[in-house]
């Protein structure tokens, strides 16, 4: 298959989160944050190389909301070309992943960064449509793929 | 203000419960889901328990299920591309029809009134209607491509042979039999959602219709007949359906489904944000613009995603609701 972005932009990883001694005291209930969400997610490879969302810049802490209240998650992910077509596959590994990891009461949404891809109402509907990842989900041949792109290394 | 009171929670799914759909005679309950199995239950003394378990019927999600008016039937359509037909005039339920046609994922199923037609939705885009024959036999009337992304929903008029879609492109379609060729034709696009339509309910007379859509809207369509005394134009001999409420502001997320009562003329919805909410018509309000008030209040009715919500036809306010967290629910809606 031919590479679509032969040559992406590799950025480097952020350090480990640092433990604190109130993380650690067990009396102490941590909320989740939004560095919680990222190390989760960080880790999940481009379909297309070996690098991880977060080498690509893709996915970044700072574009991620976490309302520990009203029980909402707000992943914004930026693909790497406008045309990117695996720009669907990539938001649906991020969301499988999230469903995975997350418990049920969290609301999940995983839209594109505002202006970064060309199809980004189309791709942003689909990504919200439940039915539709359902769906995707029970695809034995798409959910390889979707496995070995969560796969953290 | 009403009360919504819970009755007993059926928990025997496995995974999300997609759809809860009441017996004709309204004494069973069916419900499908993610755990590809249907399951049947029934009061017993005071409380309801699972009747009957169907499984090996589908491959994949059963998405929707559906009583034929006779009540001898039971259809499931299911994400494998499938509809299937339980016959169970024996006693017990068997598969002895399955439909196919469909390319993918075929999201709902509704029989008419008649008991003379069927119709199936899918993401193909398509709609087809299937006439039933009396010897159990299923043949395919019409594909209808009038939508142009997946459809979602499709239910029949309380009396007549019209069919409405509900779809992924924002519209509403309705449809019926043209009686000159046996052609089906689309008669009318509702057109005035900004997201996906999910689920869409006639009222008693078939004259109005509800829709519940992903833009977070609830919207009652009304029907304006040929020569209609308040003078809204028609087309040939076409009614023309308007919006004449869109009720927002209620709904947090994404209203998956919406179900007017036959009986109380109450409207149940069920949304994303897991409440169940009803809806009630105001008194002596004006018929062209109708004001619709929420009577319960919206507390949070179960763990996850509302799917379904259906009301029972027969015993008033008897209301049951299914969801991405596993269970069903019945309730009573008091005033």
């Amino acid at each position: 298959m031919e590479l679509e972005n032969v040559n992406p932009n590799i950025y480097s990883k952020i350090d480990d989160r640092l433990i604190t001694l109130e993380e650690e005291d067990d009396d102490v209930e941590d909320e989740f944050d939004a560095r919680e969400i990222f190390d989760l997610i960080r880790g999940i490879t481009d379909p297309e190389h070996p690098l991880t969302l977060e080498e690509l810049h893709v996915l970044e802490e700072s574009l991620i909301e976490v309302d520990n209240k009203d029980n909402i998650v707000k992943v914004l992910y930026t693909p790497t070309i406008p045309h990117c077509s695996m720009a669907t596959l990539i938001g649906l590994s991020i969301r499988v992943k999230l469903l995975r990891c997350l418990p049920a009461r969290f609301k999940v949404t995983v839209e594109i960064n505002p202006g970064t891809h060309v199809s980004e109402n189309s791709v942003n509907k689909q990504l919200a449509d439940k039915e539709r990842v359902a769906a995707a989900l029970e695809n034995v041949h798409l959910i390889k793929v979707i496995n070995q792109c969560i796969s953290t290394k | 203000m009403g009360k919504l009171e819970h009755i007993q929670t059926l928990t025997k799914h496995v995974g999300r419960v997609w759809n809860v759909a009441w017996h004709p005679k309204g004494e069973h309950l069916a419900s499908c889901g993610e755990d590809k199995t249907i399951r049947i239950w029934a009061k017993e003394g005071s409380k309801w328990v699972c009747k009957a378990i169907l499984t090996d019927g589908h491959k994949r999600t059963i998405r929707e299920i559906a009583w034929s008016p006779c009540g001898n039937y039971l259809a499931s359509a299911s994400f494998d591309a499938t509809t299937s037909i339980w016959d169970k005039r024996s006693g017990e339920f068997e598969c002895n029809t399955t439909l196919e046609g469909h390319e993918n994922e075929v999201k709902g199923v509704a029989w008419s009134r008649s008991g003379q037609f069927m119709a199936t939705c899918s993401r193909d885009k398509s709609v087809w209607v299937w006439e039933v024959a009396d010897d159990d036999e299923y043949e395919c009337a019409a594909v209808l491509n009038a939508h142009t992304q997946d459809v979602k929903k499709v239910v029949w008029h309380p009396c007549e042979d019209l069919l409405a879609s509900a779809s992924y492109d924002n519209t509403i379609k309705l449809f019926r039999e043209d009686k000159s060729d046996n052609d089906w034709i689309c008669v009318a696009t509702l057109e005035s959602h900004d997201s996906t339509v999910w689920s869409i309910s006639f009222d008693k007379t078939g004259s109005h219709l509800v829709s519940g859509s992903d833009d977070k809207t609830v919207k009652i369509w009304k029907e304006y007949k040929p020569d209609n005394s308040d003078g809204i134009p028609t087309i040939g001999n076409e009614s023309t359906w308007k919006c004449v409420c869109t009720l927002s502001g209620y709904h947090t997320r994404t209203v998956y489904d919406v179900n007017w009562c036959k009986l109380t003329g109450l409207i149940a919805t069920a949304c994303g944000d897991d409440i169940v909410r009803i809806f009630k018509e105001e008194e002596n309000d004006d018929p062209n613009a109708p004001t619709y008030t929420l009577v319960n209040s919206a507390e949070k009715s179960h763990g996850q995603d509302v799917n379904c919500v259906t009301w029972n036809p027969k015993i008033p306010g008897l209301l049951a609701s299914c969801s991405d967290d596993g269970e069903i629910k019945l309730w009573n809606f008091v005033e």
